[in-house]
């Protein structure tokens, strides 16, 4: 049976690990390489690997980084930040990552995501949607020129799945570095809307709140700040998980 | 020295980087050359069947690959794709005819009409039988996945299984031939345990 993932999300401003609160606040957590050889000897699922800056600053995320991240793990790695081209996305593979997820581009250029996914594959490609939740209780897309998108989030999840995209990495932003839990709604509604896996990040602050996510749908659990700043490693989330009757791999 | 052939669309950096890490002498080629002098050959692939057997052809090694393994019968590890690639045909992309090393035919995965998630992402089980690629593995163990389209196969090659929604072919053995259905390079220990097995003097 498929087994259900925990994949650490590790988020990069050019070149250094940070953690951001709500996308915003930031902290410094130091070099990426360091964090990935942490995570190989733990032996996790999966990485996942973003420049939070990339596309706001209008360049790509920094292929030496991605390679020697690369080199430190013989696990899957997913790699976003700044991709836009069909030519950036076969120099990221090359420089080792596995799938990238793509974000800004999708709004920005939308038919991108049919070139990308025709050259690379459906697995090569993951959709990552940044949503916030309006005071009306309603879900929109964040983008990160700070402006609302135009898009709602129920017609971006049926352009990307017409787009034949391998996967959703959903982002809660409200729930963003708060350790308040995923949005079990949110993704009880995503997966409503979608056939393809989900990955779900933003708000996790314990192992039960991995088991939930999965249990609302979710194919695979990211987070961040769990693993950076608690004692919770990804091993916890999963044994948790496996008590719940949810198969993972231990 | 095993060459590891470079499609130009496969994920060649993650398997040099494992090999690397097992000190097995390889190099990473598209040339006809490096494929005439291999001793052992590793076909990865990400990508769509019919992608990959156009590159194959512009690369004119067509027939050199079904020299070198039907004929000299050195061992070759097909990776994902390669492995399918090994059918005689495939039917991503528009029906293709495949290297035609193993009978059979590459479909889109019958799990997709049982309502399972395509594509099949992420970390299964693999049970095996009596199979030299997987000695001191465990039996059971999982290995990461990331497919939409699978090997039916018409001859009995298949030695290693997964379940999901369907059982399907997990690896195949005939002879000196070798195909995994699942990534190695991204498996972590286990993974890297196979591919040495497969650099190792068992092959």
């Amino acid at each position: 049976m498929l087994r259900h993932r925990v994949i650490p999300l590790v988020l990069l401003d050019g070149y250094s690990v940070v953690k951001t609160i709500r996308f915003d606040v930031r902290r410094n957590l130091g070099n990426p390489i360091v964090v990935a050889k942490i995570y190989n000897a733990r032996n996790v699922d999966e990485l996942i690997l973003l420049d939070i800056d990339a596309s706001k600053e209008n360049r790509g995320i920094d292929l030496q980084t991605v390679g020697s991240v690369a080199s430190e793990c013989f696990m899957p790695l997913t790699v976003g930040g700044g991709i836009k081209t069909c030519d950036e996305i076969a120099r990221t593979l090359k420089a080792g990552a596995d799938k990238v997820a793509l974000n800004s581009v999708i709004f920005e250029n939308p038919n991108f995501l049919f070139d990308a996914v025709s050259t690379f594959g459906s697995q090569c490609i993951v959709a990552s949607l940044d949503v916030v939740k309006s005071s009306m209780g309603e879900y929109s897309l964040y983008s990160h020129a700070r402006k609302k998108n135009s898009f709602s989030l129920k017609d971006c999840l049926s352009f990307v799945i017409a787009a034949k995209v391998g996967e959703v990495l959903l982002n809660n932003v409200d729930r963003d570095g708060t350790m308040f839990g995923y949005d079990i709604n949110l993704i009880k509604y995503v997966k409503s809307q979608i056939n393809i896996p989900l990955i779900v990040a933003g708000g996790a602050s314990s192992p039960h709140d991995c088991t939930q996510a999965i249990k609302a749908g979710a194919s695979a659990v990211s987070a961040a700040s769990i693993f950076h700043f608690t004692s919770i490693t990804p091993l916890l989330c999963k044994e948790d998980m496996h008590s719940h009757g949810i198969p993972v791999r231990i | 020295m095993i060459t590891v052939i470079d499609l130009g669309i496969s994920n060649v950096g993650s398997v040099g980087r494992a090999l690397d890490h097992l000190n097995a002498a390889h190099k990473i080629s598209q040339l006809r050359s490096d494929i005439i002098n291999a001793e052992k050959l590793i076909l990865p692939g990400v990508g769509s069947f019919s992608e990959g057997m156009n590159r194959i052809r512009q690369l004119g090694i067509f027939d050199l690959l079904r020299d070198r393994t039907l004929i000299e019968k050195i061992p070759i590890l097909g990776i994902c794709l390669g492995m399918q690639l090994f059918a005689s045909e495939g039917e991503e992309g528009g029906l293709t005819k495949g290297l035609n090393l193993v009978e059979g035919r590459v479909c889109y995965h019958r799990s997709a009409g049982l309502g399972f998630r395509l594509p099949h992402i992420g970390w299964d089980e693999v049970y095996y039988e009596d199979f030299k690629l997987f000695d001191s593995i465990t039996n059971n163990s999982c290995f990461y996945f990331v497919h939409s389209y699978e090997l039916l196969v018409n001859e009995p090659v298949t030695l290693a299984f997964t379940n999901y929604g369907v059982t399907f072919t997990a690896a195949v053995q005939k002879e000196n031939i070798l195909g995994v259905q699942f990534h190695p390079e991204k498996s972590q220990m286990v993974g890297l345990k196979l591919l040495e097995n497969f650099c190792s003097d068992r092959f």
